[in-house]
């Protein structure tokens, strides 16, 4: 067991973890953030993409431990008092999803992309979101989902 | 995920100290951890070395890049010395994984891993790169020993890897659509010594094609690489690729690659 210190969505969290938890259990389990969702487990399908110091990673895939002092934003962090952000206005404006359980990390990815680049094209988009998976949508929404958000920011 | 005691030194000979041949560097975690998770390994101590400072960042001095081991795949692939002095290393970082995996994972990580389809053990070897570890120098040409398997010994650290700054080169490959690894990467490297031509994907561990270089060595063009004839024997025949298919991969690669310089 190990004491870590991280800021989660704001608030400053201590908590004894064990050594081999990682942030997708820690978050979910411990912290019942259950927003971020667990896919493959082996960081391909990306359902667990959160920000870590401001960049998104696969939270199934990275150490409790080893993120000590990060600050951690997940999903439910997104939203300001109680309106959403405009990524999640756009995904449920134009329906990028269906069944939901890819949406927290596509957002969560999205969101990393427009911090970096503004007004991303189509190409851009999709090579971003190499790394989350959707089974539902064929990505055309979650595409225009993006731009719209864009447009927005 | 089997349980094991992590370790976060600050120093060098801190985690030399600490390792045994039950435990393990972290850095990115983008392998070692899935393979715990699957099973696949599982060791006594984890000891990551992301807090060592000195291993981390990029330097170009004269005729050298060198990259720290514990630099990330999107650092390098942002950096601006790296994009100045050899573009086609940048592009190849660039190009691994995806976002989320380029945010975590390291180059020392890659190369120490020595997975059969990583990118980074081609530039390596078409760079004449130079892995400085804790306690030697090592030739990129003599660290890439087979499947997974390098020179490096119990405890032994990658700090750094030094390449040359070539005069052309370029990373082309064939990218598995799902895990975006190399089912087939060719690294064409021009130097002034002559031009090195590195594969990754096709066989158990990246290589250097020995007539694939000297027929670029001799003549720099894409023609070159028509009349070299590359064996299918003792390439990678699995799912995605036939040993066939990859041997005329090379060359299609090799070509492009060439004629992107």
């Amino acid at each position: 067991m190990k004491k870590v210190t991280l800021e989660v969505n704001g608030k400053k969290i201590t908590k004894e973890i064990q050594d081999h938890a990682v942030l997708s259990v820690f978050l979910r389990e411990v912290l019942n953030l259950t927003g971020t969702h667990v896919g493959c487990d082996t960081s391909q399908c990306g359902a667990c993409v959160v920000h870590v110091d401001g960049k998104s990673i696969k939270s199934c895939t990275a150490l409790t431990v080893d993120l000590q002092g990060s600050k951690i934003t997940t999903i439910e962090g997104l939203a300001k008092n109680g309106k959403m952000h405009p990524m999640q206005e756009a995904f449920k404006k134009l329906h990028g999803l269906q069944c939901g359980f890819c949406t927290p990390g596509m957002v969560m990815s999205a969101v990393d992309l427009l911090k970096n680049n503004k007004k991303p094209s189509d190409t851009e988009i999709r090579e971003w979101l190499e790394g989350n998976i959707c089974r539902c949508t064929g990505y055309q929404n979650i595409v225009a989902a993006v731009k719209e958000a864009a447009s927005k920011m | 995920m089997k349980t094991f005691n992590y370790h976060s030194p600050k120093e060098t000979k801190e985690a030399t100290k600490l390792a045994s041949s039950n435990s393990v560097f972290l850095a990115g975690g983008m392998t070692t951890i899935p393979s715990m998770k699957l099973g696949l390994a599982s060791y006594k101590d984890v000891i990551n070395i992301k807090g060592i400072k000195k291993l981390s960042g990029i330097k170009v001095s004269g005729k050298t890049l060198k990259i720290g081991a514990t630099t990330k795949h999107a650092e390098v692939a942002q950096s601006k010395e790296v994009k100045k002095s050899i573009p086609s290393l940048a592009a190849l970082a660039e190009g691994i994984g995806d976002p989320q995996v380029r945010n975590r994972g390291t180059i020392g990580g890659s190369i120490a891993n020595n997975d059969p389809a990583a990118d980074y053990p081609s530039a390596c070897i078409a760079l004449n790169a130079t892995i400085h570890t804790d306690r030697r120098k090592i030739d990129a040409d003599k660290f890439f020993r087979g499947m997974f398997e390098t020179c490096l010994k119990t405890g032994e650290i990658i700090e750094s890897i030094e390449f040359e700054i070539p005069a052309k080169s370029n990373y082309q490959k064939f990218p598995n659509p799902a895990s975006r690894y190399a089912i087939v990467g060719v690294y064409v490297a021009k130097h002034k010594g002559g031009v090195n031509v590195a594969v990754t994907g096709a066989k158990s561990c990246a290589y250097n094609d020995k007539d694939l270089s000297s027929a670029l060595t001799k003549n720099f063009s894409s023609s070159a690489v028509q009349n070299v004839r590359v064996s299918p024997s003792g390439m990678n025949s699995d799912i995605h690729a036939s040993a066939e298919y990859r041997a005329n991969m090379v060359k299609v690669f090799a070509k492009k690659a060439v004629e992107a310089c």
